[in-house]
């Protein structure tokens, strides 16, 4: 059932997956998946909850271990690097979490700080000041930069994620449902944050999440993860131009303005 | 299509994950001791927590102390005037304090406060992905984390308990002054008369030993809080029970040790 996609990005590739497996005990969450990514492309993994999506960018980032295949992130094998190789090759690819996993001990500033002090010990104080400052522009929240997390709203949050991985410049970014839990008119702010930075930043993205709106605006390729396995890919039109019930049913519970 | 296969059981379940958990706890250990070597250093983050392990532990400990001071001569007054040798309260009391009180009370204090503290903290941070928030941004979780709140606990008990003893002494001086009259200077002098280097070596030890085993506890169930919120909980309580439990096992062993190197 795979549409070979005309894929406008011939670069090169940056992720490589191959033959990937992960199981939790029992639960086969990844059933043998192939992927690659391209240089300044976006891809989006469509899939329903539970379905395995999560896993797969956490073990492009070496966050977990595959149980069998090969993710090349790079062209470095991600299990197989030490920590100092795999801390090096984290420089270049950035993570933006589900919950947005701020510190929630330190304020937005120190939130953004922590990792480019520690990765750029060579910068002064007021060069790492004009970072925090230049990134949070970039996602439109300037005037939080002393709050604490728990002072921002949900979308805010969202965004001085994104902000915290930008700070140190990857070269690829990992976005692990940008718009869950968030109103439309937020999720379609996120959205337009993705390809601001993507335009930006020249990033090569993965986009994990099940809002058609959201792969929709921000996908260039989109896969679809039904059962640990990718059942369809192409273009958002290809994806959905099939009669196939589990991605027709997929289709008819999400609102999309077409 | 490949799938990983169940896992069968070398002995029982309960007693294989047993060992696991447990060559899990050795290996967490031994990455201590490798980090801690290992540049860049956190020096800040360690002096912070040096700060939030000791100084807001100061009133706690100085409230038990004293009372643990007050209370224990009050206490052996009876039974010593019965033969008429209060006169041997402040040296019983010094031994008491110095040997076992003034380490145990520190570190049941500490594992009870500080403990469940990191458990909780580190926990929370597990839940809530900021320590893999860390590890995706190039940061290494486990010297920020554990390597500067071990090594805070490490430092900082020995001198809460040498804080405790000071405070549980002056709390039995009170109780002597109040029924002898005798003079803060001779109360003091009676009691470090029959204090030995080894006594106060050997309890510089064991709160060394009992920080350690504090801020390790802690950090391991923090760092392996899994669950939600439910397992936040969880991690705090499991940090003070087994921080205890270890203390009091680790209590046996070194006084048999000191007791062997006594004359």
């Amino acid at each position: 059932m795979e549409i070979e996609t005309n894929n406008i990005y011939h670069g090169e590739v940056l992720i490589h997956v191959r033959d990937l497996y992960k199981s939790f005990g029992d639960n086969h969450v990844l059933q043998g998946i192939d992927l690659d990514v391209h240089s300044k492309e976006n891809v989006v993994v469509l899939g329903r909850s539970g379905t395995g999506k999560s896993v797969l960018i956490k073990i492009i980032c070496g966050l977990l271990k595959p149980d069998v295949g090969q993710v090349e992130v790079l062209g470095k094998e991600v299990a197989k690097l030490n920590d100092r190789e795999l801390r090096q090759l984290r420089l270049q690819v950035g993570f933006s979490f589900q919950n947005s996993a701020l510190y929630d001990s330190m304020t937005v500033r120190e939130n953004l700080a922590f990792p480019l002090v520690r990765n750029a010990r060579h910068l002064s104080k007021k060069e790492v000041s004009l970072e925090i400052e230049s990134v949070l522009n970039d996602v439109g929240l300037s005037q939080t930069i002393n709050q604490m997390p728990s002072e921002l709203s949900g979308g805010q949050r969202k965004r001085i994620g994104i902000a915290r991985t930008l700070i140190l410049h990857p070269q690829i970014m990992l976005y692990d449902e940008p718009t869950s839990g968030l109103d439309p008119i937020t999720s379609i702010e996120i959205n337009k944050l993705i390809n601001h930075v993507r335009h930006k930043f020249n990033t090569t993205s993965i986009i994990i999440t099940h809002d058609l709106t959201c792969a929709k605006s921000t996908g260039d390729k989109i896969v679809m993860l039904y059962d640990g396995k990718f059942i369809r890919q192409g273009t958002f039109g290809e994806v959905f131009s099939t009669d196939d019930e589990r991605i027709q049913d997929f289709y008819k519970y999400n609102f999309i303005d077409q | 299509m490949y799938f990983k296969k169940p896992g069968k059981y070398v002995i029982t379940k309960k007693i294989d994950s047993f060992f696991i958990g447990l060559n899990d706890a050795l290996q967490f250990i031994l990455r201590f001791f490798k980090e801690i070597f290992r540049p860049p250093y956190e020096f800040r983050e360690i002096i912070r927590q040096c700060y939030e392990v000791g100084y807001r532990s100061l009133f706690l400990i100085t409230l038990t102390g004293f009372i643990t001071g007050l209370v224990f001569t009050k206490q052996s007054r009876p039974s010593l005037s019965q033969f008429g040798a209060t006169s041997w309260l402040p040296s019983l009391v010094a031994i008491a304090i110095i040997r076992a009180l003034a380490p145990l009370v520190t570190a049941l204090i500490a594992a009870g406060k500080v403990g469940s503290n990191i458990g909780a903290e580190l926990g929370s941070m597990k839940v809530t992905e900021q320590i893999d928030a860390m590890e995706v941004s190039a940061v290494n979780p486990f010297k920020f984390l554990v390597v500067s709140r071990v090594l805070a606990t490490t430092l900082m008990m020995p001198m809460l308990m040498c804080y405790t003893g000071f405070v549980g002494m002056l709390g039995a001086y009170l109780n002597v002054h109040q029924n002898e009259m005798t003079s803060f200077t001779s109360f003091f002098q009676a009691a470090f008369d029959q204090i030995s280097f080894l006594d106060i070596f050997s309890s510089l030890v064991k709160s060394i030993v009992y920080g350690f085993t504090i801020g390790i506890v802690g950090c391991y169930k923090g760092f392996h809080a899994t669950n939600g919120t439910e397992g936040v909980g969880r991690a705090a309580n499991a940090s003070v029970v087994l921080s205890m439990f270890l203390i009091f096992v680790e209590e046996i062993l070194i006084v048999q040790i000191t007791n062997s190197f006594r004359p």
